[in-house]
This record gives C-alpha cells, structure tokens and sequence, in this order.
C-alpha cells in the first residue's frame, strides 16, 4: 500500500535541529572549523563531494561537508539540493585534457613516456604508517621542493602512442557533440556511453570500487592497464550568447585514467586492445580508475561479449550508482510506516488463524483416517 | 581598409577582448578587487544585467577524443553592466563572488576605450596574468621535482 503521511511532533523536530547544531559544533572551548580550512585540509574530501554532488564550487562543497559533520554522502546530497535552485548559464566546449597543467602523470605500460612519469602528490609510495608529528600542533612541515624548470608544456595522451599503430580502437567524435543529460532528461535503456559516463562520473565512489573489483576477481574477466592516469587543471570555455566567442571561464582540477583491456578480436577486426574512461573533478584517482573499469565492462554489448556478470549489466549498474537515490531509499524505512505497518500486522494475523484452522482441519482428518 | 584586412583586424580585437575575459574570469577575487578598484570606482554606469550566480555544465569526452558527455557543473558568476557612452562590458568569473562578476565587466567595458586600453592592460590585466602565471610555474616546479626514472629489473633467466 502506498505510504501514509504522520503529523505533530513539530516541537521535537525543532528541538532536534538543535540538538544537530550543538552535537555539530562539538566542544565549544576548540575553536570552529573555517570554510577555507577544511577546503585547504580536507582537499580529498572536498574534491569527492564536488564529484558525486555534481558541482565544481570549492567553498560549497566545504560548507556541505561541515553541515553534515563529515558524512560524505549527506553532503553530497546537500549540494545536489542547492544545484537545483541555481539556473543553467552554459553548456562548455568539451575539455581538452591533452592540454592540462600536469601536476601528477603516470603510466603502468611505458616506462619511457614524452613528458615524463611525474608522481606529483601521491599516497602510493607511504608506508601507510600512522604519523604521530600529525597529532602534534605547530610543528613547522616539510615543503615541497622546486626542481629548476617546470614540467614540458605539452604533454600528449600515452594512449596516443598506441593509436598511431592501430593497436587501441580509436576514440573519435561521431555524434557531433549531440549529447544525453541526465540532469533533463529520465535514464533509457540500452543508454549510450555519453549517458553511462555521466551517470558514473556522479555515481558513488564506494559502489564503483566495488564493482571494478568484482570485473578483475572474475566477475568480468578485465585484465587491465592503466595506460595512463594524470591530474592537473583544465581550462573551461563557453561562447557566451551576447559574445558569440568563446572565452575561459574557469580553471578546474580533474583527474582522468586511460584503462587499456585486451580484446580477441572478431572475424572482421583484428585483435586489438580496447579503453576504458574515468573522469573525475579534483583528485580523484581511486574513482576516475574503478569508473574506466566499469566503463570498459559496461561495454560489453557493443563490443560483442556476453553480458554475464554485474559489471556488465548496464541497467543494474546505472539504477544503483546514484548514492542520493540510493540512500534516499533505504533511508527512507526509518520514517514513520505506522499505517503500512498496520495493514501488514493484521494482514499477517488473519493469515495466522487461517494456517491454524487449516492445520487443525487437516489433523482431525488424519485422527479420523 | 579593404574587407580582409578588416576581418582580420576583428578577429584580432575578438581575439584580445578573449584573451583579457579569460584572464578576468579566473583572477583571484580579492587580486582583482586590489587592482581594479582604482579604475572602477565612482563610475557611472548601468546595469545590464545585475550580477547574478549560475551553472555552466563541463563536458569531456570519452576517452578524450570521443563522443562528449556531461562531467557535472560548476559555478559562474557574471554580471553585464553599459557605461555612460553606451559601451557594454560583459564579466563572467568562477565561482560566487558577484562583485568580482561586476569588476570584470567594468574592467571590460574600459578597456574596449582606446584612452584606457594600454593602461589597464598594464595596470591590471598584465599583473593579473603574472601572478597567474607565478601560480602555475610554481606548481609545475614542484611536481617536475617528483619526476620519476623507472628501471626495469633485469632478471637472471634473460641473456645479459
């Protein structure tokens, strides 16, 4: 039956967004979080709000995350409300990652790469040992070191190298820059790829880890490569209406992972390898990674393979990313379900006496027999 | 001035007018606020359209090259303002910050005036340029200090 709404409880409810409020604050004699602090300090977290909530905004993406005290997923939900009050100003000119301002650059297929593998700020090689100097306040930290030039300008796709021999499928521009939305438009089924990238550039962090794990433990039969991982800023171009050319608007941190995978080939194309995207905003590389790998398994109906395995299922994967969706639902059953529940109670005791006359019936008969 | 030559002297002026824009747009707030000030205040001028916050929705492309697809939004703000002799200046910046949308379209509003040109380049939009420019060399610096060698262990069963 569908849900029934309760009423009352109004001065509870006030009084509990109090409560928040103080439970929010915490200690009173520490001194309180600034926007620019947890921006500045809590970078990553940041950069993984802005991703899922679907907003590049800095200092509202810091102000979500203070209003939930942390809690990701109710920030990025925060930040998905107040997109909707805002109007839509431009669509921008496709980014052209090739031009980014490399800050951190790898590949694990060459080792020798124009431009150079540069680690940039990375956790991969700490010991992932707690560090107590952390937990000690006023304690002068190391700075980062200044190599005597800066990095080459131009710093072409790794994965470029492979298209001039023909042994990657090439990636090109056939729809004209026509694109899916899916913030206009409802999801459909089979969806294009441009709708399944957006769906899992937004899509949560910890489900597409998950399920990219899942296509390399046998659930998908990956084998992949990262052909090439970089994270650094990017230009955004709109032509404003009243200009009628196109200028930069923005300056924006984005991470992209170039997932190669193997691919046997068909009677009509040669075995060659085959890509997967990943694009986040900010830092993002756990999520631009798992996204190239669902992406990839996602593919598996246009490349020709069986569609077996989770990953694959592109209307289980797309229905089930949205962590605002998805918490909205099971959230949900906290609420007030007094009447269902209700209808349920007594649904089950009818169904209870039935089942004992049933059996008393049956058992007189067997007596009887 | 035959019409070639005059598509080029436009494309030229589009080409400078986007290139100052561009520089306006992601000029830090407060850097804009510091240099521009001196030029923009006591202006007359009216609004065109009062500074007002939006979305501007950032596209990729698949694997980089491919089809397009929507990455998510990001905040612009932007603000159109005319001066007293009719000139429109247009101002779009990242982010909220409405009076930085204002200072931008003042500051492109002058500096389409011969008489202003020169020294508002030099006085605002160079600096701004600059500093950009210092921001980005640092950073650049910074991860070239982190540029990596790998070697590939050779290991015994290969032919030396």
């Amino acid at each position: 039956m569908a849900y029934v709404a309760v009423k009352g409880g109004e001065q509870a409810i006030l009084n509990t967004h109090k409560l928040i409020s103080e439970s929010r604050r915490g200690n009173p004699d520490l001194a309180e979080l600034t926007l620019a602090q947890i921006s500045e300090q809590f970078a990553l977290a940041v950069d993984r709000v802005m991703t899922e909530g679907s907003v590049y905004d800095r200092e509202l993406a810091a102000l979500a995350l203070k209003q939930a005290q942390g809690d990701a997923v109710e920030a990025i939900f925060l930040l998905r409300a107040y997109r909707t009050t805002l109007p839509r100003i431009a669509l921008s000119e496709p980014i052209d990652t090739a031009k980014m301002t490399i800050r951190r650059r790898i590949s694990a297929t060459f080792k020798d790469i124009p431009g150079g593998q540069v680690l940039g700020p990375t956790y991969d090689y700490t010991h992932r040992l707690l560090d107590f100097a952390l937990a000690a306040e006023g304690l002068e930290r190391p700075n980062a070191e200044l190599a005597r030039e800066p990095l080459d300008g131009a710093t072409p796709r790794v994965i470029d190298l492979l298209d001039s021999e023909g042994l990657i499928e090439a990636e090109s521009d056939d729809r004209a820059g026509e694109c899916f939305d899916l913030t206009r438009e409802p999801m459909r089924f089979p969806a294009g790829r441009d709708q399944r990238l957006q769906n899992l550039a937004r899509g949560d962090e910890g489900f597409m880890l998950g399920l990219a794990y899942s296509t390399v433990r046998g659930y998908g039969g990956a084998h992949p490569f990262v052909g090439e991982l970089r994270v650094g800023e990017i230009e955004v171009e709109i032509v404003p209406e009243e200009l009628g050319f196109p200028i930069v608007v923005a300056e924006v941190t984005v991470t992209e992972c170039q997932m190669i995978n193997q691919f046997r080939g068909t009677a009509a194309t040669p075995p060659q390898f085959t890509r997967g995207y990943g694009l986040a905003f900010g830092h993002n590389e756990r999520k631009a990674m798992a996204m190239s790998l669902v992406d990839r398994a996602m593919r598996a109906r246009e490349l020709g393979e069986d569609v077996r395995y989770p990953a694959q299922d592109e209307e289980f994967v797309l229905s089930h990313t949205d962590n605002v969706e998805a918490s909205g639902m099971v959230s949900h059953f906290k609420l007030p379900h007094y009447v269902d529940f209700q209808a349920e109670l007594a649904l089950v005791r009818q169904l209870r006496a039935e089942h004992a006359v049933t059996r008393a019936e049956a058992q007189m008969k067997e007596v009887a027999e | 001035m035959n019409s070639k030559t005059r598509i080029e002297a436009e494309q030229a002026a589009i080409a400078q007018r986007s290139d100052w824009l561009g520089i306006l747009s992601r000029s830090i707030g407060s850097e804009l606020e510091e240099l521009a000030v001196p030029f923009a205040a006591g202006l007359a001028f009216e609004w065109l359209r009062v500074p007002d916050v939006g979305l501007v929705m950032v596209r990729g492309r698949a694997g980089g090259t491919g089809n397009v697809f929507n990455l998510g939004e990001m905040t612009v703000a932007r603000a159109s303002i005319r001066l007293a002799d009719g000139t429109v200046g247009h101002g779009y910046v990242q982010g909220r910050d409405k009076r930085q949308a204002e200072l931008a379209a003042i500051i492109d509003a002058l500096l389409q005036h011969p008489d202003h040109y020169q020294e508002i380049m030099a006085k605002v939009i160079e600096p701004l340029r600059q500093r950009a420019e210092a921001r980005r060399l640092a950073k650049s610096r910074k991860a070239a200090a982190t540029k990596v060698e790998f070697f590939t262990m050779v290991r015994g069963e290969d032919p030396a």
